[in-house]
């Protein structure tokens, strides 16, 4: 069974989204999906760059009313 | 080539540090390995609470530059070296630590904070895994 892991990021600022994420990735088992909120805009472009370079699953980047959401699979 | 970053820290400076973790926690989080050559100036920070002692590179003004400087990063919600070292480790980020200069500059291993410490080394091993790293920087 697939777990869904929150990481709340918002009000972070660099490197702290980009960080907590991969803390989140290394816990997390095959089939798991991490959900990423923050509002640190430079991030909300970093993190799918991170996903690529670990070859996850990008499944979808999305803006809320005052911070984004990402969502990965494991 | 591994998919590796290799820095030397030389610097104590604080604003120095500052740059170290967030470019080597940053590449930890890009998945990559990641190895902090500490050495010189850079070393005395890892001596046992003197982590963010160090003065701004720039603009110090006796320290009163930094205590803005530090105020305005507080603002910005900037997590602090020490915070910035444990995602460090947690992540898997390896420290070495150079034994000349400890030898120089009369430094043990009970002056140092040696759980953070993976290996005391020389420069033999920082060319062995610099060689094989995309990305080398001397800060």
């Amino acid at each position: 069974m697939a777990n869904e892991i929150k990481v709340d990021c918002v009000g972070e600022n660099c490197p702290v989204p980009l960080v907590e994420t991969r803390k989140a990735v290394r816990k997390a088992e095959k089939g798991d999906i991490i959900v990423v909120q923050g509002d640190h805009s430079a991030s909300k472009k970093e993190i799918p760059m991170a996903v690529e370079a670990m070859d996850l699953e990008l499944l979808s980047i999305e803006d809320k009313n005052d911070h984004w959401q990402i969502k990965i699979k494991v | 080539m591994e998919d590796k970053a290799t820095l030397i820290v030389e610097s104590g400076d604080y604003d120095k540090l500052y740059s170290a973790f967030i470019i080597g926690n940053g590449a930890l989080s890009m998945g990559m390995d990641v190895s902090m050559y500490f050495t010189f100036w850079g070393l005395e920070r890892l001596k046992k609470g003197q982590l963010d002692k160090g003065p701004l590179s720039k603009m110090n003004f006796l320290g009163l530059g930094k205590l803005y400087m530090k105020y305005k990063m507080k603002k910005a919600n900037v997590r602090s070296l020490e915070d910035m070292l444990q995602d460090y480790v947690e992540l898997g980020g390896k420290i070495f630590a150079c034994d000349m200069t400890m030898e120089i500059m009369g430094i043990t291993k009970e002056d140092l904070r040696d759980e953070v410490i993976t290996e005391y080394c020389a420069v033999g091993t920082y060319i062995k895994e610099a060689r094989d790293s995309e990305i080398t920087l001397y800060i």
